[in-house]
């Protein structure tokens, strides 16, 4: 017995599990009502501007300036959760410390809370008055209610990104790889630029992606600590949503469209990471 | 997601100090002192920090006040919301996880990694972007719009439209688990189950179901603590009318907004303990699905 050949079926081979239909068909069909067509409507409004109005909208000054912080802050926060994920993996996976699986369970805490909890507890924490706030009013920095306090945010959301994509590959790393660069000769400092770097660049790059991705549509998290100041520490999504209040839908579905297709692009650039990242560890992910 | 990795076996954990007693793995004292010192004082200032702050600051005017603020109707009411939001799309999302994984972890099919990625848009879509489709749709310029209110129906600015927009924005979680978990384990047990004249259900049921229930579990967690705490995407579409279309979030933002500081960290502690229990749970759901993995490598073995 054997299936022919079809769209749905290239290889032809027979089906012994039963359900191939019902399950594909019922998660084309929730696909489709939840997300696609949904997300459709936003190009689809657009499309009822003409190209001069939209690249008014979009390349408006003030909007401009929101583009800049948004990419800007993201760019920086991931870069900062690159470098100090990468030691709070290799700590988590190489040292042992006290308190070390409460550090291991707490690193999932911005995926967990809230992030207007997270917005309101990071603007209490660095406001003039605040814990770390008060420590560095002296020095005459301030950073909430300023682009640094989006900064600080945009940190704090990307932190798990980078961390749970880096450890898993540091676990399953062979000590044998080290111990031959280190019988060879090698220094330490050698065998971890030159041996053990290259293999945790795919997975460090994709979280740094992640992080990125991530922190550029942020807002719960920012709009309480940014101050919200136009040309100042304003950032993309809260622009979009100032336009809806101001009735103005054509405004925010413009931005909303540049938005999404920066999503899609980085969402491209990440499936392309992962599968280099799985070809280079071995890790079927 | 990066979450995914998380509950596959750690081949490293079971060798404690496997590295800090081998020579070539071994960094110099200075160097693990100050890479720990950095590692753990970006851990304190960015998640220690924020999350104690929450408890100290619910706590400033002491626990009558914030007893009060939590006890509040318009805090009540809001309580119910997120319950009930969260009640209706994590079973939906629950559903479709299970379905799209069973698809695609089961079958061979063109357009498979399409379908994948497509399954992973909402969490690279910003919730602000979620919840304005809703409004372009269902909103009184929007597609449908006039056919609603001639209805007397509200989607948007009203409770059906913070449901939708808690569905959308938790729509991959379930999924994004089930799918890895099930490619790994491979179609081998439902395959032999089948032959052996089970029906598509009783295969489900017995064969499937209790392999992949901590992994089910475990995205559901997940699931439902996003659904509960989805801030961006339902401000959008709540008509922001206390009692009525605020959820636990939205009622933090009003009181925050409102220079009532001590009754926002209050109510937003409940959702810092949610977050704890949540985390809470995730740890002991990796480890049971990293025992059950331990156990089934020691039969191997034997």
């Amino acid at each position: 017995m054997s299936a022919a050949v079809s769209f749905f079926n290239p290889t032809g081979q027979t089906r012994v599990l039963p359900g191939f239909g019902l399950s594909l068909g019922y998660t084309l069909v929730y696909l489709s009502l939840v997300v696609l067509i949904p997300l459709a409507a936003v190009f689809i409004q657009t499309a009822s501007l003409t190209w001069g109005e939209f690249w008014a909208i979009v390349s408006a000054p003030r909007v401009v300036a929101t583009y800049k912080l948004s990419f800007g802050a993201a760019l920086l926060a991931a870069a900062i959760n690159a470098v100090f994920g990468l030691m709070l993996a290799w700590s988590l996976v190489r040292y042992s410390f006290p308190g070390k699986k409460l550090v291991d369970a707490l690193i999932d805490l911005p995926f967990a809370l809230p992030t207007a909890v997270a917005g309101i507890a990071l603007s209490a924490l660095w406001a003039g008055n605040g814990w770390l706030g008060a420590l560095l009013a002296p020095f005459g920095i301030k950073v909430a209610y300023t682009p640094l306090g989006v900064l600080v945010a945009l940190i704090f959301i990307g932190v798990p990104f980078v961390v749970r994509t880096v450890q898993p590959v540091l676990e399953d790393l062979e000590t044998e790889l080290e111990e031959a660069a280190a019988s060879l000769g090698a220094h330490r400092s050698q065998t971890f630029t030159r041996v053990l770097l290259p293999v945790l660049t795919p997975a460090l790059l994709t979280g740094f992606a992640l992080a990125f991705a991530r922190a550029v549509g942020e807002y719960g998290s920012v709009i309480f600590i940014a101050g919200n100041i136009p040309m100042v520490s304003e950032i993309a999504p809260l622009i979009i949503i100032t336009k809806l209040e101001q009735y103005d839908e054509s405004g925010a579905t413009a931005i909303a469209v540049v938005m999404l297709l920066f999503s899609f692009l980085m969402l491209l650039a990440i499936n392309l990471l992962q599968a280099w990242s799985a070809r280079r560890t071995g890790r079927n992910r | 997601m990066a979450s995914a990795a998380a509950i596959l076996p750690a081949t490293g954990h079971a060798r404690e100090g496997r590295y800090e007693n081998n020579a070539a793995t071994r960094e110099r004292p200075w160097v693990r002192a100050l890479i720990l010192t950095l590692a753990l004082s970006f851990f304190v200032l960015f998640l220690l920090l924020p999350l104690v702050v929450v408890f100290h600051q619910a706590l400033a005017k002491g626990w009558g006040t914030a007893a009060a603020a939590v006890t509040d109707p318009d805090a009540l009411a809001a309580v119910r919301l997120t319950l009930l939001a969260a009640g209706i799309a994590v079973p939906l999302n629950l559903v479709f996880g299970v379905s799209a994984a069973w698809a695609i972890a089961r079958f061979e099919f063109r357009g498979k990694q399409v379908l994948s990625t497509l399954i992973d848009l909402p969490f690279s879509v910003s919730p602000v972007i979620a919840g304005l489709i809703y409004v372009l749709i269902f909103g009184a310029q929007g597609w449908f719009g006039s056919w609603f209110i001639e209805h007397d129906i509200k989607i948007v600015f009203a409770v059906p439209g913070i449901v939708l927009a808690t569905i959308f924005v938790t729509f991959p979680f379930v999924a994004r688990e089930l799918i890895p978990l099930m490619q790994a384990q491979g179609r081998d047990d439902e395959e032999a189950a089948t032959v052996l004249g089970a029906t598509g259900l009783q295969t489900f049921w017995r064969v499937t179901l209790p392999n992949i229930k901590w992994g089910l579990l475990y995205g559901t967690i997940l699931c439902n603590a996003r659904a509960m705490g989805e801030f961006g995407a339902v401000s959008v579409v709540s008509g922001h009318i206390r009692g009525e279309t605020n959820t636990m979030p939205l009622h933090v933002e009003i009181l925050y907004n409102e220079y009532n500081f001590a009754a926002a960290f209050a109510v937003a502690s409940l959702l810092a303990m949610l977050a704890l229990v949540t985390l809470a749970l995730k740890s002991w759901v990796e480890w049971q699905a990293n025992r059950v993995v331990t156990q089934k490598e020691a039969m191997v073995r034997k």
